[in-house]
């Protein structure tokens, strides 16, 4: 088995190249890719990866795989080769490189700083707690399930060329989740700090979110609503 | 907030919504121009200098050069500001060009619908 993976040390390196190796893979067995970079761990103990829970709960081994952003630790090799003969293996996209895999996510982080991602509710607490009406609590269905893995923004052609200034779709999921709960009441101020040409609006609309995100989420879906909200609140 | 002072209008709704219209308005003038020619008996001069000669057509066609110039302008600028990044003078110097030729569209076409 023929594995290429993206090789960078900052202090050895005067720019990244791939390295081919080979692997024996048992027979038989579906091996997830994050089993591979294990075995190839092996080999090569100065190979660098991020990885955690291997289950596909942490989104720490977010990478790009055969040209594909997702998460290793639940990408079967079945489906990374998809017919191919050759496992490539590259950080993701549009992020600086620490090391090999390694990215450095503080853009990524600060876009999602940027949405306040925590309920903010200015009325007095209730003795026990806020309750929320089963049905408000179904419309945080589908927003809330995201493990900041960044598969999704990584893959995004608007953040590659904005990522100090464009959200990005994972924080836009995560901007949604807190207009759409029924027990924050920030609604107008989070809008007011949308409404920019960058911040919500540089999202085209090409679905590569969607396409990648691991978890089977819909940020191009919560977008539209951040929109439809916008719209409602300014004309 | 992310300030920018190149773009239509500064605001992100606004740009997405003049977006929107200005494409409605371009698309229903294409239309009808292809309809007109397809439903025309013999293409000649006169039938052309005719048909813009009536004052709707003119308004029609005046509403659709400034849509046309709305929205070339927010899809360039976002073009601009996608892919001319490293370089602030170059950016500018684009924007300032793609502005002096939408605004000679602009000149040109109000000079002819209203020399008919």
């Amino acid at each position: 088995m023929q594995v290429s993976v993206y090789r960078y040390n900052p202090e050895t390196d005067q720019k990244p190249y791939m390295q081919d190796y080979t692997l024996d893979l048992p027979e038989g067995k579906d091996l997830m890719v994050l089993d591979v970079l294990n075995l190839l761990k092996e080999q090569d103990v100065t190979l660098s990866f991020r990885r955690s829970c291997r289950e596909g709960v942490c989104g720490s081994d977010g990478m790009n795989i055969n040209g594909r952003n997702g998460l290793a630790c639940i990408t079967p090799m079945s489906e990374a080769l998809n017919g191919k003969k050759k496992l490539v293996l590259r950080p993701l996209p549009g992020l600086p490189v620490i090391r090999d895999l390694v990215i450095d996510m503080s853009l990524f982080y600060q876009q999602y700083e940027k949405v306040k991602p925590y309920l903010q509710n200015n009325e007095p607490a209730p003795a026990i707690e806020r309750l929320q009406s089963p049905e408000d609590r179904a419309k945080l269905d589908g927003l809330y399930e995201c493990i900041l893995c960044a598969c999704c923004s990584t893959s995004c052609p608007s953040f590659w060329w904005n990522p100090e200034r464009f959200v990005g779709p994972a924080g836009l999921l995560q901007a949604y989740r807190f207009l759409a709960d029924s027990r924050d009441n920030a609604t107008e101020e989070r809008l007011s700090e949308l409404d920019d040409p960058f911040s919500v609006f540089r999202c085209r609309g090409i679905m590569n979110c969607v396409n990648v995100c691991p978890k089977g989420l819909n940020p191009t879906r919560a977008i539209g609503h951040i929109r439809s909200m916008l719209l409602k609140n300014a004309t | 907030m992310v300030k920018n002072i190149t773009s239509f209008t500064g605001n992100g709704v606004a740009d997405w919504l003049v977006q929107r219209v200005s494409a409605v308005i371009l698309a229903a003038y294409t239309l009808f121009l292809v309809v007109w020619f397809l439903a025309l008996p013999e293409w000649s001069y006169e039938a052309w200098s005719g048909l813009f000669a009536q004052g709707w057509m003119k308004i029609f066609t005046v509403l659709a050069v400034l849509s046309f110039v709305a929205h070339a302008w927010i899809g360039i600028w976002t073009a601009t500001t996608d892919y001319l990044k490293s370089n602030t003078a170059v950016r500018i110097l684009v924007q300032l060009a793609v502005i002096l030729v939408l605004f000679i569209y602009l000149i040109v076409t109000f000079d002819a619908v209203w020399g008919v």
